[in-house]
């Protein structure tokens, strides 16, 4: 979805006094034969970059100023398409429930995956670690469809989510949780979270790794509990990683589609319905390609304006 | 600072080459999408005779619904009676289908496709104008109706002008009951009015049965199929039909259609469907129906040959029952729509294949046992034998009601793409839900209508 495009690291000669000489003809050939040598390796990705990120990316952006239904002719209807997305209210409403997925996508897999990556961090010599670590992550090699299927199953009215609520007498609130207006879209979040929570808690935990163990044994020699020691040393030095865990899982809400197209569809009434779904539907079921196209457009730079604030402030203060 | 200088210079050219793509992608991309026209509405191309498959070896390019085995048994057929036809088919679940019909339609042009909703693809020159056909082979002296939903005229409204599809069959919907169920609920009969429907169902609630199982979860509103009995029940079809074929001032927001949005928000209130109908999938509610769980489903006669099966002896069927004793009756029917790409290679044989499926004998004995529904052609044509106390033969002989009462209509989800799955399935979940009105549902629905049909 989002590329990360580093930039080509150019070789930098040690800068000492005796290898300036060395240093300036290098920087001759750069601009000169070995520029083209390094353009020239660059090129077959660049090539697919072009072929498969900007053209399809403007491409929409041009389909978006039209009315087409991706056969006959299309008619240019300049930003007809743009103001139709926001007088439209069920546009709107997807856009809402997007949000509301970030709770279940993006925090409660963060908060989780923090508290769970600490704890497995504490038990790091168990075995029982190892097995935490592959179960927890499980739900990341899985495929979304599938994911989404199987918790159709575990939410539907005999499924075991309700057996068990059932068995612990709770009996009185079991309902088809992906059929009812109030519940379905958290039932739909608490599957995202399920997946996301691997990926999260692996992340956190290869953050953790890296931290400097003195720093916890120093905490620990001032006093610090585990929850202090948690709250004031690994917290604070995750940032980074946090930061990654929230943009993936954000982009993730925003942008879902796999799991609520299996799950319910957009259903019941329009109350699963997500921007990447209305995307869908108005592109195949009702072919109109322009407004779908306007819509993607939107949604991208959705993301954009909430993931770029995000960056900034996971990364202010990193030096 | 020394550090970070060839990282400030890449960091500059990296735009720059951005820039320079950019503006190559943009020049490129400045054009208007679809530039290449659509082929124009064809005429019929045939020339005159009769067509035929030809003696030489013809491969037919087909394209048809996964999990119906009506298709295959019949182009196997053909290809004993033609060896020189073999078939190269495609198959997807009718969702796919229909999302990519017109793509499949220019990119592909299939001999023979199983069809969604057929009006845009004739306005927009996709499918294959089949009137020469009819005159050729005599599919215009068929009863009117069979074809009167194939036809779409020059304005894209359907039920008058060309012909751009044939049916392999046409199916019927009803009410299918468990008869253990009822006997147990101490129902004796079929009902007739429908008063006594509404009693039999409050029996079953009584005898703590479920009295209906209807899938209305996900993308798919089930609860259209009793909505719409219930409106030709307190209505007319003619009106609903003509709302389908979006003749001009069309309104489903009627009088008698009210009171039939009201009539199921009556049984809605009563508990008469499964408590978690808004998640019940198709499969689900089979499987629910056929395992004995509830008393009535409300769905067509493609089942009756898989109830005959898994349910021998132990199911019944009835067309929906009148507002008024005595009143005529109704039914959703519509052809099981395959029709021919503008730019088909084998047209001709394709044609030919439609023809032989509703005029040869062997066909007809497929269309019925294995579809499970009446085949198309003549009134007077070859009919199977098949036994009147097994769901097919129930659903079969309600067709001949229907045609009698002229009771047949489309369905209403397939007035537009979009009315479905935009419309009618998130408005009848919120009538579940008890978040809208059953007025406020018929007005929600015209107004989408309205707007779908503007554009």
């Amino acid at each position: 979805m989002t590329g990360i495009v580093t930039t080509p690291e150019v070789a930098t000669p040690p800068a000492t006094a005796a290898a300036r000489p060395e240093r300036r003809r290098s920087t001759r050939r750069r601009s000169g034969r070995g520029a083209l040598v390094g353009w020239l390796f660059l090129l077959p990705a660049t090539v697919f970059y072009i072929a498969f990120v900007l053209w399809p990316i403007l491409s929409t952006i041009n389909y978006s100023f039209y009315d087409w239904n991706g056969i006959t002719p299309a008619t240019f209807v300049g930003v007809q398409n743009y103001v139709a997305l926001v007088t439209q209210p069920e546009l709107l409403g997807s856009i809402i429930n997007a949000f509301v997925l970030i709770i279940f996508f993006s925090l409660i897999p963060t908060a989780l995956g923090l508290v769970i990556a600490a704890t497995i961090r504490g038990i790091s010599g168990s075995r029982l670690a190892g097995i935490a670590r592959v179960v927890l992550f499980l739900p990341q090699i899985i495929p979304l469809v599938a994911a989404g299927i199987i918790w159709t199953w575990l939410l539907s009215t005999d499924g075991l989510i309700n057996q068990l609520l059932r068995g612990i007498g709770l009996g009185g609130i079991t309902r088809a949780w992906l059929g009812d207006f109030t519940t379905a879209l958290p039932a739909v979040g608490v599957i995202g979270a399920w997946v996301l929570l691997g990926l999260c808690t692996l992340l956190l935990l290869s953050g953790m790794s890296k931290l400097d163990p003195s720093l916890s044994e120093a905490s620990r020699l001032d006093g610090a509990g585990a929850v202090r020691e948690f709250l004031s040393i690994t917290v604070p030095l995750l940032k980074a990683e946090i930061g990654v865990c929230i943009t993936v899982t954000v982009i993730a809400a925003l942008a879902s589609f796999d799991i609520i197209y299996i799950a319910t569809q957009g259903g019941p009434g329009n109350s699963t319905m997500v921007p990447g779904l209305q995307i869908f539907y108005l592109a195949f079921t009702q072919r109109e390609v322009g407004l779908a196209s306007a819509l993607a457009v939107a949604l991208m730079v959705l993301v954009l304006a909430v993931v770029l604030p995000i960056q900034r402030i996971f990364r202010g203060n990193d030096q | 600072m020394e550090k970070t200088r060839p990282k400030r210079r890449a960091a500059i050219r990296v735009p720059a080459l951005a820039g320079m793509a950019l503006a190559a992608v943009l020049g490129l991309s400045a054009c208007a999408p679809g530039g290449s026209a659509a082929p124009s509405q064809t005429t019929a191309t045939f020339a005159g005779g009769t067509p035929t498959c030809g003696t030489k070896p013809v491969t037919m390019n087909a394209y048809f619904e996964t999990g119906f085995p009506l298709p295959k048994a019949l182009t196997d057929e053909f290809t004993k009676q033609h060896p020189n036809v073999t078939w190269n088919i495609r198959e997807d679940q009718f969702a796919v289908i229909t999302q990519n019909a017109a793509r499949t339609l220019s990119d592909s042009a299939p001999d023979l496709m199983r069809l969604p909703s057929i009006a845009d693809l004739a306005k927009e020159g996709l499918l294959k104008n089949l009137d020469g056909y009819a005159t050729a082979f005599g599919w215009d002296k068929w009863p009117a109706s069979q074809l009167e939903q194939l036809r779409v005229d020059k304005s894209g409204s359907r039920g008058s002008g060309s012909l751009y599809a044939q049916g392999l069959n046409f199916s019927l919907t009803g009410v299918f009951y468990n008869k253990d169920l009822a006997k147990k609920a101490g129902i004796t009969g079929t009902p007739t009015t429908l008063a006594e429907l509404d009693a039999d169902l409050a029996k079953a609630k009584a005898a703590g049965i479920t009295p209906i199982a209807q899938f209305n979860g996900g993308a798919t509103g089930g609860l259209a199929f009793p909505l719409q009995q219930l409106m030709a029940a307190y209505g007319s079809p003619t009106s609903i039909n003509d709302w389908v074929f979006q003749k001009s001032g069309a309104d489903i927001d009627t009088a008698t259609n009210k009171q039939a949005a009201a009539h199921l928000e009556k049984w809605v209130k009563a508990g008469y469907f499964a408590s978690d109908v808004n998640s019940l999938d198709y499969a689900g509610m089979m499987s629910r129906f056929i395992g004995g769980k509830s008393l009535f489903i409300f769905d067509g006669d493609w089942e009756s040959g898989n109830l005959d099966k898994q349910m021998a002896g132990k199911a019944g069927f009835f067309l929906m029952p009148s507002a008024t004793a005595g009143g005529k009756q109704a039914a959703m029917s519509a052809p099981l729509t395959y029709g021919i790409a503008a730019g088909a290679k084998h047209a001709d044989c394709a044609a030919t294949f439609l023809n032989w499926v509703a005029t040869d004998k062997t066909a007809r004995s497929i269309a019925v046992k294995v579809g499970g529904s009446h085949p198309m052609g003549l009134a007077d044509a070859y009919m199977p034998e098949v036994d009147s106390s097994t769901v097919t033969g129930q659903t079969l002989a309600a067709g001949a009601t229907v045609s009698k009462d002229n009771g047949a209509m489309d369905f209403i989800a397939n007035a537009t793409n979009a009315i479905y799955a935009k419309s009618w399935t998130p408005q009848l979940q919120s009538l579940v839900a008890g978040r809208v009105s059953s007025d406020d549902l018929l007005k929600s629905v015209q107004s989408d209508y309205l707007s779908q049909i503007k554009q």
